[in-house]
């Protein structure tokens, strides 16, 4: 940087900038041709058409019906196609691939954490892989943040008391800028970080030598669900006594309410039963659980989530066979056959 | 020059009529209470105008070491706050249309002057709130508000901030109802809907938004206020509130909003380009209809401020296809401008410069606008510098351009003078410069990735705020130099005739400055508007340039 | 009718039918105003019934039924007589006109004071949002007590607005009161108890909105 550069165009550096940024040349090669057009037939017009002298009046002709109608279709062909490229996009954006690795963020005032799948940990800088999908889940710890890298074309919203979702595939080496793009309050433009995108090689070399290297959030998961004795309620095998549902396979499942409601059970759905257990019975269980609200932090509740998702989905615990006689909550589970894949595991 | 004004002292005129401050501050004249209001939102450009330079300023290098962070971000909270609800609201409707939509149509008032004086009060009050809150430290939120910052985190004068623009609502309101009902009951006889100016129709749908957008916007704000004091939880997701769900009700109105501050500006544009063409203007009822078309479709485009905040990826495909449906009547409106140029008699006067600025800079605005629209740029461009541009050439580019030029179409109407034909052209021109050194490196930075809100920024965006600040001091002085000949052509300027530009419409008939009752006979409509014919001879025709 | 010289006629119109119409009018228009006004607290209120409909449901039942309907009784008795005020005047009957206005007020004055004994219960049991704000769970069922917060949160906010409605509508019916006794509104000219009897409806209105949403859908009679 220390040349003196006039930038147009970021980097491209993620599988989806490309198209992006063909689809911005497209726009700007129309908005050209409009601006060029509009500003021309001006400036012929107001030339040719002066006045010439002081009680001279224009003439006024009637609106041809059909000059009216072309200028509204073209503009609103044009504007459909666009629309219909830009959707696509955003679906690509919004829709992980099956490979993608799953990572957490959490936004707060002012820094974001991250955390690896294989447990490493980082604060306003993420080292990922080249080449490899990443898709991250986040949350914040307070007002709502917005993780986005100019580089890789991306920006998503992120929201205290749920979850949203981004993914991108980096493809150039390099370090890029991470911006907090949603305002927050006084440090907001301190909010910035960025992203390391490393050789495949080198990425596992920076985390085996990693001093911020710890548990996996699906390991960190399962040490917390024994040590704030979660497995005391939900039984983790068959034909145990169980006070509360299953986990097993209950990651990406419909599950039916008390009321007969259905849910589908994602990543807001289990923090909310950890937040807020009775915000939604499972159908055939008692409102006994406790709130853990308070009492485990984003991350915490991030690693507990990512171990129940771990839990696969494993047909045979879902059917019938955990309900020995005598508990508390006869009935079935609660959860319906597997309407859907889980999302994919490490 | 000296008789001229005793002569003009002479004629009387709303002008004449009481002289001491009661006649002012109880007045129930349209056109003293336009005065007033065109009084009142200068201070306030003006004090906008000050937060902005001072961003400007302290975006000139990358680090913050102009003001504090938290000084940075009160400042264009301020100026965001100041501009939106206190000048660009009010700016045409209230000084412009107040004054022309009953000249315009033959009425002798307003349906309701005392409304009229009681929606400046508010104007006034709600000022002062906002004032308060400045004087008293400021607010960091942002324009936005957003929840739960605002609610919650904030530590600034949120409250009597958000208390101000409650208030103010209730003085858009008013003045829409009173335009809705002037509109429809007080048109002269023969003035016939489609014999409405185009002017008329912009107002018209610009107070169904203040009519039916405000509301919701005043019963949020209060909402922020109350959940501020009491800890309701409606908007804290701690306490089970969704944080979203203020910027749905937020944006349902301040959507809508961005139509109430530009579609008066189509409609001055549109009395402009017939008046210095000296010609119908091209598709007078499309041009009408559009300003319908906008007021209604812009009610159902809000959810694209929130493509990103995880609303369902369907909703924001449905709100990205009417955001691009409501950008049709705003090209419609382009071109029928454009065609009427064809075969005009166009004159160079400094109102025509600004409407000629107008529809370049709108045309990029509006280009711009629906690549925002667009899903997948939205993903790049979002709350980036990008729709800082965007927002500012509408606004700006569009609004401003529009009520500059408005002001200098009829300020010799408003005040039967004259005022410096250079200066002007050269404030024309120095404003349309200004401005698009100022804005457009703002798309460059935008793309480039810089966000929005940022007290310092990466090393590499400076260039081009280097570029946007010089841009903004060229800026600066073109709105200086207006204010400095209007005021003088006040004092030195020649009179002016009833109609100097030789222009039709019914403000054009009656004196200048008009007389209380705005007609001395009663009016009566015999023709459609902008009805230039060639055998007739244009009275009146005087030689502005020269004062 | 033309009656250019009539004393409330005002000096922009240029005659009594014109000014009556606009009035009228402008009045509906502000009515639209005011719907959308109400329209952003039930848009909240309706939201998150659906979110959180249990505990809506639950605390509901904090609600008294007997008061609201009273209240609903005395709403639709007032707007009887808010009609009947102008009925008086239209068949030029001074002192008839007076005395519906006067019992509109007690009607309206009725309901404020039943407003404010339900909103001191809820202050004794604590149901006010804020620092003090207290919810016992009913025990068995799930206990939210942010939710219900909400919940009452809304009750006050919808509540509130409609009582300072009510306030307002009695102070413009008490400014009527001594022109209508002067003889000012009569077959001619009632304009004024016109316009502010369509505002006294509308009030009227989003109270037979606000009694079943907020008392009684979905609620369980033990």
């Amino acid at each position: 940087m220390s040349s003196f550069t006039l930038p147009f165009f970021p980097e491209e550096a993620s599988s989806i900038a490309g198209e992006v940024d063909a689809m911005f040349a497209v726009w700007l090669a129309i908005s050209l041709f409009f601006t060029a057009l509009i500003a021309a037939l001006i400036l012929i017009f107001v030339v040719r058409y002066r006045r010439r002298a002081d009680d001279e009046v224009g003439k006024s002709e009637h609106a041809g019906i059909w000059l009216e109608v072309t200028w509204s279709v073209i503009p609103l062909l044009i504007m459909l196609a666009m629309f219909a490229w830009g959707a696509k996009v955003f679906f690509v954006a919004h829709r992980a691939p099956a490979d993608a690795v799953e990572y957490w963020a959490f936004g707060k005032q002012w820094m974001w954490k991250f955390q690896h799948p294989e447990g490493n940990r980082e604060i306003n800088h993420l080292h990922v892989p080249l080449g490899q999908a990443i898709k991250l889940s986040m949350t914040s710890e307070d007002v709502i943040h917005d993780f986005a890298v100019p580089a890789f074309r991306i920006k998503q919203d992120v929201n205290p008391g749920t979850y949203t979702f981004t993914w991108f595939r980096p493809t150039r080496i390099g370090t890029y800028h991470l911006f907090c793009d949603q305002y927050c309050g006084a440090e907001h433009s301190k909010m910035v970080g960025s992203v390391i995108v490393m050789d495949p090689r080198d990425y596992a070399a920076w985390l085996a030598g990693g001093a911020a290297a710890g548990q996996s959030p699906v390991a960190a998961g399962a040490q917390l669900f024994s040590s704030l004795a979660c497995v005391t309620c939900h039984e983790m095998g068959p034909g145990r006594f169980a006070r509360g549902p299953s986990l097993q396979g209950l990651f990406g499942r419909q599950v039916v309410l008390e009321g007969g409601r259905t849910v589908l059970a994602d990543e807001a759905y289990i923090r909310e039963s950890i937040v807020q257990p009775l915000a939604k019975i499972v159908k055939g269980w008692q409102p006994i659980m406790p709130t853990y609200q308070g009492q485990v932090s984003e991350e915490q509740l991030a690693q507990l989530i990512a171990f129940i998702k771990s839990l696969g989905n494993a047909p045979a615990m879902a059917t019938g066979a955990e309900h020995p006689p005598g508990t508390l909550a006869p009935g079935d589970s609660g959860i319906t056959g597997a309407a859907s894949a889980p999302a994919p595991q490490k | 020059m000296d008789t001229n004004s005793a002569a003009a002292l002479d004629r009387p005129s709303y002008l004449t009529d009481g002289y001491g401050w009661k006649s002012w501050l109880l007045t129930r004249d349209h056109k003293r209470i336009a005065i007033l209001y065109l009084v009142s939102i200068t201070f306030f450009f003006a004090l906008g105008g000050i937060f902005a330079m001072l961003i400007r300023l302290e975006l000139l290098t990358p680090e913050g070491d102009l003001v504090q962070a938290s000084t940075y971000n009160k400042l264009f909270t301020m100026h965001g706050v100041i501009m939106v609800f206190l000048f660009l609201i009010p700016s045409i409707p209230a000084t412009l249309g107040n004054f022309f939509v009953p000249l315009m149509i033959g009425a002798k008032d307003l349906a309701f002057p005392r409304i009229n004086l009681l929606s400046w009060y508010i104007y006034i009050l709600g000022g002062a709130f906002t004032l308060w809150a400045l004087i008293h430290g400021g607010v960091d939120t942002g324009w936005t508000f957003y929840t739960p910052f605002s609610t919650t985190y904030s530590n600034t004068y949120v409250v009597s901030t958000a208390l101000g623009v409650f208030i103010l609502g209730f003085s858009s309101i008013l003045t829409g109802l009173n335009f809705i009902v002037t509109i429809h009951r007080m048109r002269a006889p023969g003035m016939t809907w489609f014999r409405l100016p185009l002017f008329i129709w912009a107002h018209y749908a610009t107070s169904l938004i203040m009519v039916l957008g405000t509301p919701v916007i005043a019963v949020t704000l209060l909402m922020v206020a109350v959940e501020r004091v009491l800890h309701l939880g409606l908007f804290d997701p701690k306490l089970g509130g969704d944080p979203i769900l203020f910027q749905h009700l937020f944006w349902f109105y301040s959507h809508p909003a961005v139509y109430i501050m530009v579609l008066p500006g189509m409609g001055v544009i549109s009395e402009l380009i017939a008046a210095f063409a000296r010609k119908r203007i091209y598709g007078y009822r499309f041009v009408a209809f559009s300003s319908m078309a906008i007021a209604v479709l812009g009610f159902l485009v809000w959810g694209h401020h929130l493509f990103l905040t995880g609303q369902s990826v369907y909703a924001a495909t449905i709100f990205s296809v009417i955001s691009m449906l409501v950008a049709v009547p705003s090209a419609i409106k382009v071109f029928n401008w454009t065609a009427t140029l064809y075969e005009g008699s166009i004159s160079f006067q400094t109102p025509m410069l600004y409407a000629l600025g107008f529809i370049g800079l709108f045309t990029i605005g509006g280009l711009t606008g629906v690549m925002l629209a667009t899903l997948g740029l939205d993903l790049h461009v979002h709350d980036t510098y990008f729709i800082i541009a965007h927002f500012h050439y509408v606004m700006v580019g569009g609004t401003i351009m529009a009520y500059l030029g408005g002001l200098h179409y009829w300020w010799p109407k408003m005040t039967g003078k004259l005022y410096a034909g250079f200066a002007s052209k050269l404030s024309a021109l120095l404003v349309f410069v200004g401005f698009n050194l100022t804005f457009f490196p703002q798309f460059i930075l935008g793309y480039l990735g810089m966000p929005r809100r940022y007290w310092t920024y990466a090393p590499e965006f400076q260039v081009w705020n280097v570029l946007s600040t010089a841009g903004a001091s060229i800026l600066g002085v073109g709105y200086l130099l207006p204010l400095c000949y209007l005021t003088w052509s006040l004092f030195k300027g020649k009179q002016a005739d009833a109609n100097p530009w030789g222009a039709k419409g019914l403000e054009w008939q009656t004196t200048s400055p008009p007389p209380t009752y705005n007609f001395d006979e009663p009016v009566v409509v015999t023709e459609p508007p902008y009805s230039y014919v060639a055998e007739q001879h244009v009275v009146g025709q005087q030689e502005v340039e020269s004062a | 009718m033309h009656s250019s010289g009539h004393v409330a006629l005002q000096h922009h119109f240029d005659d009594l039918d014109t000014q009556r119409e606009a009035s009228t009018f402008g009045m509906w228009v502000f009515l639209c105003t005011e719907i959308l006004f109400f329209g952003g607290l039930f848009l909240l209120y309706v939201i998150y019934r659906q979110r959180f409909h249990g505990v809506f449901v639950q605390a509901s039942r904090h609600l008294d039924v007997k008061w609201g309907g009273i209240n609903t009784a005395v709403l639709i008795c007032s707007s009887l007589t808010m009609a009947l005020s102008i009925w008086a005047a239209q068949i030029n009957r001074r002192k008839l006109v007076v005395v519906f206005l006067l019992v509109t007020m007690a009607f309206g004055a009725t309901f404020l004071g039943i407003k404010a004994i339900e909103y001191g219960d809820k202050f004794h049991h604590h149901l006010v949002p804020g620092a003090n704000f207290h919810y016992a769970c009913p025990p068995g069922e799930e206990c939210h007590p942010e939710q219900a917060q909400i919940f009452f949160s809304l009750y006050f906010c919808l509540t509130g607005l409609h009582a300072m409605h009510m306030v307002v509508g009695l102070g413009i019916l008490s400014c009527l009161l001594l022109p209508a006794w002067r003889g000012r509104y009569n077959a001619e000219w009632h304009n004024p108890l016109e316009c502010s009897g369509l505002y006294w409806h509308f009030v009227d209105i989003v109270w037979i909105f606000l009694f079943p949403l907020l008392y009684l859908i979905g609620r369980h009679v033990a």
